[in-house]
């Protein structure tokens, strides 16, 4: 494992925002945060993380068009974004597909399941604090 | 000349004077006449040479004979009536006159030399003295002096000759004149005839036995003859013409006599027919030959006069009787015409009525009422004066609405008078037509169309009204429908704010407790893992109704989608078995699945399909304490219909809370006393979903005896 695979986790409410950064980051990912839209724009260019949990109703810049600019800028283009939102209605899911998250996920939504939709993202066998062979945590 | 057979008269002894020589002279130079001349020169030879009776005969060269002019000494009127043929050769006289020397004729006694001819001087010797003109003329014998006594001729020779040269000289000269006279006078009447038969415009010619023709005027020259400047066409024409008029022409010589009859020429300049009349004279030409007298009439045109007069007066016949017709038509029409028709002449006098127009301005014979009559001439009184006005006017029609009454009843009859006048030819008004059209009818009517009018403007008010009123209620409703549109979308915006607002917190909870289930936060005791537990089933429960709560908005505004897709029955039951596992070994009931095996896979939103199916199996494990569930699947073949039934042996559920068990938030109080909780709002989005996917939810239960609810669908769908 040369480098641990980096996510920024983008929520403006600190306890969704934590849970999400705390439990990956038990599962072996490196996390950074933002609280905002142009917080996660800032981060995401100086962090370049490969995956980012998005949070779509955040003040300011909002996630939806967060993950425009982020689609529009050359260095951040590619890293896969996995609209985290407690809307509901398929109609906002259309929206960040739309705005081009890759894919998105409605919450309440446990860690575990949380984790293996970004492993799945960024194709990983296993989550990277998982040693071949031994079971979860470290 | 004449002087010097003076000279050798003087000489003899029985010449006369020479003075009585010369007044013979004077005297027959200054005679203009022939007979006179011979009559002065025989009295002169009676005087001067004793030749006491003397005859003279005269050659009348156009009638060849030999004629008594004058004579001396005997009868005259025998004298001029003697007449000799001069062709007659052998006659004595005239073998004497082409001689030209003097003859002597014995008496008939002596009877010797030369028998005497029968002359007025008797039987008695004669000398025959022919009277030759002088060289100068180149004339034969003029003519024949007879003398008596031939004995005394030897004495007198020089005298006859020089008497007879003088006078055959003056006779000769005087017949010059008097035949140059008469051909002057006779190519003046040639030409005065000439000119008579050219003044007649119709052709007229003279034609010889065999019709060849010898005179001719220049109409008959046009029809008849050619030049050789004619063209071949008009030459031939007149050749036709030639033929025809000879036919005509000895058809006629047959019959003899003066006749007419009808000859149809040709035109030889323009080629026409040119019917004539011919009317032919027989004319004899000399004793053996007779002519004809051809006088041509054009009667072409008299012809076509004729037949246009005859067509004429047929025309004028048949006119008359259209006429005839037409006015018998007329008649007709007038009568039944019912609008009274008045005609009048330009003093105003009514010369013509129908039986309508009658009626109004006649009493009829008999009537004895006088008001009736008054009427009438109030009636005429207001036509006249209205026929006065239009004689007054330019205008050749007129029309004035006229008051006029009823004679019977009195009644106004308002009517329409329209009139037209007839005009002669210099503009004279001849009459004028008048029409009266009666308007009570016109007028009742426009009385009822106003009544119908303003009923109908009334009506149209109060249809306006209500109109109004109508739009008022609609605008108010249409607003109303805007606020509760308004109200709806609202409280599906809240609905969703709702839903996100409780999301957020519950994410924390679902993901802290799962998050401590799974020992990031150290390993958990056991009764801490199982106080987790209830904080997570009871965080489950709080979603549910969440997901309820939106699902039901998202029914109520419509937006529920629906992605209808192929599966079959068996395997949505298999997939619903193994979710629900967890719930089924927690309730310890005997739970069956069954489905018909020869149910076709069906197409449907098998996402919702499978929501409600947990939704009845999760409530029928709730409801039920003991005892068992079942979950059938079953085809209706005819209809095409699957039902999902799902029964259990429960509860039950009471029949009046069957009328509200699929209202929202309609669970029942038996529920709560079964220790259990719902959300309330399942079996409602159930049969609302049932609904959407174009099927039903029905229930059958008693209190005590189960439930059994059963899904109606149709087998296949279609993605609306």
């Amino acid at each position: 494992m040369s480098q641990k695979p980096k996510v920024l986790v983008v929520d403006d409410f600190a306890a969704g925002r934590e849970l999400s950064a705390e439990y990956l980051t038990y599962r072996g990912y490196e996390v950074a945060t933002a609280e905002d839209g142009a917080q996660a724009i800032e981060r995401a260019g100086e962090f370049l993380p490969d995956a980012i949990l998005m949070d779509l109703s955040l003040p300011e810049v909002d996630g939806w068009e967060a993950t425009r600019r982020l689609r529009a800028d050359d260095r951040t283009k590619d890293i896969k974004i996995i609209a985290l939102t407690a809307h509901a209605l398929e109609t906002e899911k259309e929206r960040a597909l739309d705005a081009g998250c890759d894919e998105v996920v409605t919450k309440p939504v446990v860690p575990k399941d949380l984790e293996e939709v970004v492993r799945r993202q960024l194709g990983l066998d296993r989550a990277p604090g998982d040693r071949a062979g031994s079971g979860e945590g470290s | 000349m004449g002087i010097a057979r003076l000279d050798t008269a003087e000489s003899s002894p029985n010449s006369p004077e020479p003075e009585a020589r010369l007044r013979l002279v004077e005297a027959l130079l200054g005679e203009g006449d022939g007979p006179r001349c011979a009559e002065t020169a025989l009295a002169w030879l009676a005087d001067h040479a004793g030749c006491e009776r003397s005859l003279l005969l005269v050659v009348d060269p156009e009638e060849n004979r030999l004629r008594g002019l004058c004579c001396q000494g005997c009868d005259g009127e025998a004298a001029r009536a003697m007449s000799v043929d001069l062709s007659d050769r052998t006659h004595p006289l005239v073998v004497a006159l082409e001689s030209q020397e003097a003859v002597t004729f014995d008496g008939p006694d002596e009877g010797r030399r030369r028998p005497p001819p029968e002359t007025p001087l008797g039987p008695v010797p004669f000398l025959a003295f022919p009277l030759c003109p002088d060289a100068e003329t180149p004339h034969g014998a003029v003519g024949l002096m007879l003398l008596e006594d031939p004995d005394r001729r030897s004495g007198l020779k020089d005298v006859l000759e020089w008497v007879g040269s003088l006078l055959a000289t003056r006779l000769a000269a005087l017949a010059y004149f008097r035949h140059q006279k008469t051909r002057q006078r006779q190519r003046r009447e040639r030409d005065w005839l000439r000119g008579v038969l050219e003044a007649v415009t119709d052709p007229i010619l003279l034609t010889d036995g065999q019709g060849r023709i010898l005179i001719a005027n220049s109409g008959a020259e046009h029809l008849l003859t050619t030049d050789e400047e004619t063209g071949e066409g008009r030459r031939r024409a007149v050749a036709l013409n030639n033929m025809l008029f000879s036919a005509s022409l000895f058809t006629n010589a047959e019959e003899g006599g003066p006749s007419r009859r009808e000859l149809l020429l040709v035109d030889p300049v323009d080629g026409q027919d040119l019917l004539f009349e011919l009317m032919t004279t027989p004319f004899p030409l000399d004793a053996s030959e007779v002519g004809m007298v051809s006088i041509l009439r054009d009667v072409t045109d008299l012809s076509r006069a004729t037949t246009e007069i005859e067509e004429n007066y047929r025309r004028l016949r048949a006119a008359e009787s259209e006429i005839r017709a037409e006015r018998d038509r007329l008649d007709v029409i007038l009568s039944s015409v019912l609008d009274p028709i008045l005609v009048t002449d330009p003093v105003g006098n009514i010369v013509l009525m129908n039986p309508h127009a009658e009626r109004l301005f006649t009493v009829p014979a008999g009537n004895q009422d006088r008001e009736a009559e008054r009427r009438v001439r109030a009636n005429d009184a207001v036509f006249t004066s209205f026929a006065s006005d239009i004689y007054a006017g330019r205008s050749l029609r007129w029309k004035k609405e006229l008051t006029l009454s009823d004679p019977e009843t009195g009644k106004g009859i308002p009517m329409e008078a329209v009139s037209a006048k007839t005009l002669s030819r210099p503009g004279q008004d001849t009459a004028v037509v008048t029409i009266l059209h009666d308007q009570s009818e016109a007028v009742e009517k426009a009385r009822l169309y106003e009544q119908v009018k303003r009923h109908s403007e009334e009506l149209e008010e109060r249809v306006r009204d209500a109109t109004r009123e109508l739009a008022d209620q609609n605008e108010l409703l249409r607003r109303q429908a805007l606020q509760l549109e308004h109200a709806s979308a609202m409280k599906s915006q809240f609905l969703a704010n709702v839903s996100h607002e409780l999301r957020t917190p519950l994410h924390a909870i679902v993901g802290y407790t799962s998050l401590m289930m799974e020992g990031v936060a150290g390993e958990l005791s056991s009764p801490q893992r199982e106080k987790l537990g209830r904080v997570d089933s009871n965080a489950q429960h709080l979603l549910a109704i969440i997901n309820d709560l939106l699902d039901l908005t998202r029914i109520e505004s419509g937006k529920m989608p629906v992605r209808i897709e192929e599966f079959r029955l068996a395997d949505l039951f298999d997939e619903v078995k193994t979710e629900a596992e967890s719930l089924i070994l927690a309730s310890k009931l005997q739970v069956g699945f069954d489905v018909r095996d020869d149910l076709p896979a069906m197409a449907s939103d098998r996402q919702k399909v499978k929501q409600i199916l947990l939704n009845l199996l999760s409530n029928a494990l709730k409801f039920t304490p003991d005892g068992r569930v079942d979950v059938e699947g079953a085809w209706h073949e005819e209809e095409d219909r699957v039902s999902i039934a799902v029964a259990d042996t429960g509860v039950g559920i009471s029949e009046k809370h069957q009328k509200t068990i699929f209202e929202a938030f309609g669970q029942t109080g038996t529920f709560y006393t079964a220790g259990q909780t719902g959300t309330g709002l399942g079996l409602s989005i159930c049969r609302r979903l049932a609904t959407i996917l174009g099927g039903d939810m029905t229930l059958e239960s008693e209190e005590g005896e189960g439930a059994r609810f059963t899904l109606q669908l149709p087998r296949t769908s279609e993605e609306t």
